[in-house]
């Protein structure tokens, strides 16, 4: 997709203590992109950008918010008694949602936008069977909500993160569907979801 | 949630790329209110459209026909629309790769129960994007692929489901590499609404093998078409 170590010798030779290397390598693959997108990010093309609002940086920000859910999902399940193998997927897939967030708030500062501040969630988790039954409906919304926003990203480098992440989700989606036994891909075609109709969607988890 | 849209989806899907009302409420569906809902309206225009002698769409060079007069805006639309063509035939031959492996996994009869239905199912799904994609394709005034002749090898149950995953998690990097070269937005939507779907069936192939559902992390690998093409040329017969 992006060849990091071309475009940026630098960059990829360097390792942030902190962040996990992939998504490191994600972020400064997005950092580069936007750089040669917008032929120079001058402070007077970063104020710009901020000024626009930034297409992208708004669609990045929506993505950060579903992140930001997911990876509490996740998080706030650990505290459930969930046999092995779901605590193991809740694990892995937590870390996966978390490397989303911190990928997409890095790209997003790059960019000069400002990431949006996590919002406080509630789920009712109660078990195992709420667990699955809430993973399912978040992860398929989140596949949904990347491919309703993909076609309205401008940054071509942008896209091919999306595109990277959501695919994450659907391999989720399909995962917890299994743990449901429902049908891993109920259809042939992944629906898209409007902005909007995530947001509805999500909600009913935000505490105000 | 979708499941309610199920039924309707197939059908739908396949008419769209004939029926320009029905391809207008697929666009809608698929989230892609987008601005360039008429874009595609542009290219058919640009490519003479599939109501007057669509077959010009591929010629590109071609000034002799009034709809390509040859100004600029015309002339980039052409040339983003074969590449948008290129991509969809090799969507397209990947889709028949994977229907024909799923009819022929099938009918050699290795599974049975849940993994007869589980594999019988994606197996249909491939069919349907190899329908869709060549309405699509035939709308943008372009040519489909025709289906290659495929071979794989098929003794041993493991051996398929190991193989199966392995095309799978090839599709679902294969759009995943197409996905910034795509111009038009709706083809792009179509195309990604597919990736997730190969993604999905990669991971509960991957759930049957034993191998991980997300085997790259947090973040999925784009295959090229150089890479992809050579990947699956050991199935192709002729």
């Amino acid at each position: 997709m992006i060849d990091v170590k071309h475009a940026a010798p630098d960059l990829a030779a360097i390792q942030i203590e902190g962040m996990s290397r992939s998504a490191f390598m994600m972020r400064s693959a997005l950092a580069v992109g936007a750089v040669y997108g917008t032929t120079m990010v001058s402070p007077f093309v970063r104020q710009a950008l901020a000024q626009s609002g930034g297409g992208d940086i708004e669609i990045l920000n929506f993505a950060l918010t579903l992140e930001y859910l997911e990876a509490d999902f996740y998080e706030k399940s650990m505290r459930l008694s969930l046999d092995s193998e779901l605590l193991d997927i809740a694990t892995e897939f937590g870390s996966n949602e978390a490397e989303h967030v911190e990928a997409l708030a890095g790209t997003i500062t790059d960019l000069g936008g400002t990431p949006v501040e996590k919002p406080t969630f509630m789920f009712p988790l109660k078990n195992q069977a709420s667990f699955l039954k809430l993973a399912q409906t978040l992860e398929d919304t989140g596949v949904g909500a990347y491919n309703g926003a993909g076609p309205m990203i401008e940054s071509k480098e942008i896209l091919a993160a999306a595109g990277s992440i959501v695919q994450i989700e659907a391999r989720h989606a399909a995962a917890i569907r299994l743990k449901n036994k429902a049908e891993p891909a109920p259809a042939a075609f992944d629906e898209a979801l409007e902005m909007q109709a995530v947001l509805d969607a999500v909600k009913p988890f935000i505490k105000a | 949630m979708t499941e309610s849209g199920e039924p309707q989806a197939g059908p739908a899907l396949d008419e769209l790329a004939r029926d320009p009302a029905s391809r207008k409420r697929f666009l809608k569906m698929m989230g892609g209110g987008v601005a360039a809902t008429s874009a595609f309206g542009i290219l058919l225009a640009a490519c003479g459209g599939d109501d007057d002698g669509g077959t010009t769409g591929q010629a590109g060079g071609s000034t002799s026909t009034g709809s390509m007069s040859g100004d600029d805006t015309t002339t980039m639309e052409m040339e983003a629309a074969e590449g948008d063509l290129e991509i969809l035939n090799y969507a397209l031959t990947l889709e028949y790769l994977e229907a024909d492996f799923y009819r022929k996994v099938a009918e050699a009869g290795l599974f049975k129960g849940a993994q007869l239905s589980l594999l019988s199912t994606f197996g249909e799904h491939e069919q349907q994007h190899v329908e869709t994609l060549t309405g699509t394709i035939e709308s943008l005034g372009g040519t489909p692929a025709t289906a290659p002749e495929t071979t794989f090898p098929l003794d041993d149950a493991k051996a398929v489901a190991e193989l199966a995953a392995t095309v799978e998690n090839l599709g679902a990097a294969a759009y995943l590499g197409q996905a910034g070269r795509i111009q038009s937005p709706e083809i792009l939507a179509a195309a990604l609404s597919i990736h997730t779907v190969e993604a999905r069936h990669a991971s509960a192939l991957n759930a049957l093998v034993g191998a991980p559902y997300t085997p790259e992390g947090a973040f999925a690998a784009p295959a090229t078409m150089e890479d992809v093409l050579a990947k699956v040329k050991p199935f192709i017969a002729a």
